[in-house]
């Protein structure tokens, strides 16, 4: 949705500040009441970063909206701090230390533990601005007499006062928010963002540092939020010290749910419908305080009916107003045409990152010794030696239950083995995190898919690539990620690879399931592996997508180094060069599919020792 | 110079205080580790517990039928919650599920402000309970011990509920995983409500006997739902022993540095959070698993 003409919605964000004095009072709107959803929708922003992008729900900006705001506060009535701006930047910049500092802690658990700790921890702020920190804060009494905005040029002086003379200010710092907000979302990093909301596990596994990722929302979150804080403080000519309550956190999140979550805008048009709510409900139908009950039922309506918020409901009826929907290509349930998958085949093998296609490697690529898993008094995986060659494909197969998805995940550091040790390109990996192995070069696709669900083909071969592109963690917040050199090419010779090229643009819920298997193949491979595992690629696929897709695995596997999984026999003696059998966590047998297809042990395994005595 | 009286006696508070939050926080947790819903509207079946009582009190001037009605109110209110709106959140994402749960708990305050207005309202403690004991080298009152003795009652009852009884079994194992348990063909939905109820009701009850101790607001809840977080966090998600543990320790930490600066309680009190955090991360007694 935000990837549409470069600059429309700056130059329309633009457009609306500018008309919004001629038009709104015309609606009913009183300037302080612009001004007051202007401050709203800035602190809104870094939330929906926060929240609505990367999918972390804090229930305590207000602690870094109270920041802000003292500090600047502070600066400029009892520092006697004379620029204002400055004074803003810098409230900013103590909320971001803030947010740096808290985030340290409340990130070290996900979900709601998150939404608990910040609730806890915004409380812990309001307490102590109250008590310990009252004589710089005032207390409860707040700091008055905060300056309004005022520049002198030297041929002119401007002035930013009250009412609409404020707004002028007000509107370009919003105006400046959301242009970075925007340049940030569409960057590598808000793309990494969205992948830790669509699912962080994968996230990690494809090789980003999710952890530094979150941290980085949440401090910009709290930038945002520090300086709508010291606007707060600007605005009313006083920094009250209810800017700290967890009112006025849950008020934000309410707010933003109204308006609509991951659009940017939902904060704004939240407050503005929260705030001619209140005035309307207040003294149109006299209400008076009770407005609030009318507003927490017509809230809750709201999260039930219309979960993306007022936008996204908007979104739809325009949809279904130009009939969008039905002018989406419809799948084509999985039917490739013998030219596709003919194309995937000819397309060249991909370099993999640190390999030279001149020289190819010699000897082992990965070495496992003596690999063992417990879990409880279950083992898994029991002394374990294996051992694969460069250029190698390897094709893995067992019983259900044999401990092969096991033995994988030991492999890609996702569990770590009780006993024994993993060395891949002749360094130790035992013990290292799933991230750091994928950007080692080893990664694998899973038996279950695990994809970036609400994003496209495009995105999420993009959030694969980029951890190989980037590394597992780069500030690279505001560069597009159009320009990233070599970018383009490899989701285009990734698509091509697995077949999905026609699909770029489709976003992964419309997928027919083959085509969803074949991108959690695509995920991994888009990472550059020299060595990628394949747990299951056949899974629940039929018989005719079998086909195709053991012709693919064929094309990746040129030039490549591969683990494969999988129940079909066929399959595997077709693609496998060597075939590990597994039996009870253990390795049974090992050889060319031709010895294994003739083993007595393998044949029992699988037939439960039906032969004769 | 210590004041020994006055820390015994703050001590005392912190009992009653961290009694008092572990039967919240037991609420909270059984419900969160059954159906995965973390209630924010928790809070609010506190305070809903308080004002029903104080209703039924002001009509029978009896706290037994006060204590009664609070806590059967709040059962019913959480039943109709899970009925009507959770149960519809469950396959949905957890951060929905905290939008609408916040959203009920808006509506129970300003409803209950609608009626009642904002000022505090106050039930006295029992006769039997009222007046204040001699402990030998100081005075406490009454009601504030008995409030440990019934609380320390209903946390036994919770205890028997859950790990004696066949209803409890299933919980438990619906904590450690749901799915199993509607696999093995028992009715989860419905167990789901019960959970709801009994939880909710463990709110309720803790906000009525606690009423004649504070006075009633509408926006009281607010602070206890804090509170229980802290323990939560502390004791761990979805224990029950852990909430009771949490509890007495947040209790504790709360009374004790109130005594020597109030404004630092809740300094200390994240303070301790956070240690749990950095130490053990799912808490002092939560399992791995759940997250």
């Amino acid at each position: 949705m935000l990837k549409q003409r470069r600059f429309l919605i700056e130059a329309l964000t633009a457009v609306g500040l500018i008309l919004a004095p001629f038009i709104l009072p015309h609606l009913g709107f009183a300037p302080n009441t612009v001004n007051r959803i202007l401050v709203w929708g800035l602190f809104g922003i870094g939330f929906d970063i926060l929240f609505g992008f990367t999918g972390l729900l804090s229930f305590g900006q207000s602690a870094f909206y109270g920041t802000g705001g003292f500090f600047a506060a502070y600066l400029l009535t009892r520092a006697g701090f004379p620029h204002v701006v400055t004074a803003l930047f810098l409230g900013m910049i103590a909320a971001a230390v803030v947010g740096y500092l808290v985030g340290l802690i409340a990130l070290r658990r996900t979900g709601i533990y998150f939404a608990m700790i910040t609730v806890a921890i915004a409380e812990v702020f309001f307490f102590v601005e109250f008590n310990p920190l009252s004589e710089w804060t005032g207390g409860e009494n707040g700091l008055p007499g905060v300056p309004t905005p005022h520049f002198d040029l030297g041929f002119a002086s401007f002035h930013f006062t009250t009412g609409w003379s404020l707004y002028w200010f007000l509107a370009f710092c919003y105006f400046v928010g959301i242009v970075a907000a925007l340049r940030i979302v569409r960057s590598p990093v808000g793309a990494v963002m969205r992948a830790i909301r669509e699912n962080p596990l994968r996230a990690a596994a494809l090789g980003h540092n999710i952890h530094a990722y979150k941290l980085t929302a949440f401090v910009i979150a709290a930038a945002y939020a520090g300086f709508a804080g010291g606007l707060l403080g600007v605005l009313q000519a006083f920094m009250p010290p209810d800017a700290f309550t967890f009112e006025t956190s849950g008020q934000l999140v309410m707010m933003s749910a109204i308006g609509g979550v991951g659009t940017l805008f939902g904060p704004l048009l939240g407050a503005a419908v929260w705030l001619f709510l209140q005035d309307f409900l207040q003294s149109a139908l006299g209400l008076g305080a009770s407005w609030k009950l009318v507003l927490g039922v017509v809230f809750v309506l709201l999260v039930c009916f219309l979960r993306r918020g007022l936008i996204g409901g908007i979104q739809d009826l325009y949809a279904l107003a130009t009939g969008q929907r039905h002018k989406r290509e419809a799948p084509e349930e999985g039917i490739e045409t013998a030219a596709d998958v003919a194309a995937a085949e000819a397309a060249a093998p991909l370099p993999a990152a640190n390999e030279s296609p001149d020289q190819p490697h010699k000897g082992t690529i990965l070495q496992a010794k003596g690999l063992t898993k417990h879990y409880g008094g279950l083992a898994a995986n029991s002394d374990i030696d294996f051992a694969v060659d460069h250029g190698e494909l390897r094709g893995i197969i067992g019983p259900n239950g044999a401990g092969k998805t096991t033995f994988f995940k030991m492999l890609t550091c996702e569990v770590h083995p009780t006993s024994g040790s993993i060395s891949f390109e002749g360094r130790d990996i035992t013990g290292l995190e799933v991230t750091d192995v994928c950007q080692l070069g080893l990664t694998k696709s899973y038996q279950i898919n695990q994809l970036f669900n609400r994003l496209t083909v495009r995105e999420n071969l993009v959030i694969a690539a980029l951890a190989e592109l980037r590394g597992k963690y780069r500030l690279d917040l505001l560069r597009r990620i159009e320009n990233i050199p070599g970018l383009t090419e490899q989701i285009e010779h990734t698509a091509q690879l697995v077949n999905l090229t026609r699909r770029l643009d489709t976003p992964v819920s419309e997928l027919a399931y083959g085509e969803k298997r074949r991108l959690e193949i695509g995920l991994a491979l888009a990472t550059s592996p020299s060595l990628l595992l394949l747990d299951e690629p056949l899974a629940g696929m039929s018989p005719r997508e079998r086909v195709e897709t053991v012709r693919l695995l064929k094309a990746i596997g040129r030039g490549r180094t591969m683990i494969v999984i999988d129940h079909d026999m066929d399959a595997i003696f077709e693609l496998a060069g060597k075939i590990t059998v597994l039996q009870e966590g253990k390795v049974l047998v090992e050889g060319t599919p031709q010895e294994i297809k003739n083993n007595k042990l393998v044949q029992d395994a699988y037939l439960g020792g039906m032969h004769e005595p | 110079m210590i004041n020994w009286a006055n820390l015994i006696s703050q001590m005392f508070n912190g009992l009653v205080l961290g009694a008092l939050l572990a039967l919240i926080s037991s609420g909270l947790t059984i419900i969160y580790g059954t159906l995965g819903v973390l209630n924010l509207a928790h809070g609010a079946m506190f305070m809903l517990g308080g004002y029903a009582g104080y209703v039924a009190y002001t009509y029978t001037e009896s706290f037994v039928v006060a204590v009664a009605a609070g806590s059967l109110f709040v059962m019913v209110a959480g039943v109709i919650m899970e009925r009507v709106i959770v149960r519809h959140f469950y396959s949905r994402p957890d951060s929905d599920q905290l939008l609408v749960t916040f959203g009920i708990s808006i509506c129970f305050v300003e409803l209950v402000r609608f009626c009642f207005g904002s000022l505090s309202l106050t039930v006295p403690p029992p006769k039997l309970f009222a007046g204040i004991t001699s402990l030998g080298f100081m005075f406490y009152p009454t009601y504030r011990l008995a409030v440990v003795g019934i609380i320390a009652v209903a946390l036994l009852v919770l205890f028997i509920v859950l790990y004696k009884t066949r209803l409890g079994m299933i919980v438990r194992a619906g904590i450690e995983d749901s799915v199993m348990v509607s696999s093995l063909g028992i009715d989860v939905y419905k167990v789901f409500m019960v959970v709801f109820g009994i939880g909710a009701m463990a709110a309720g009850f803790a906000g009525i006997v606690n009423a004649p101790v504070v006075s009633l607001t509408p926006d009281m809840g607010e602070a206890i739902l804090v509170q229980t977080f802290v323990v939560v966090v502390i004791g761990g998600v979805g224990s029950f022993p852990g909430a009771i543990i949490g509890g007495l320790i947040a209790g504790e930490i709360i009374s004790i540095t109130s005594m020597i600066n109030p404004g630092y309680a809740y300094v200390m009190l994240f303070a301790a959070m956070t240690l749990v955090l950095v130490l053990r991360p799912r808490g002092l007694l939560g399992s791995a698993s759940r997250e």
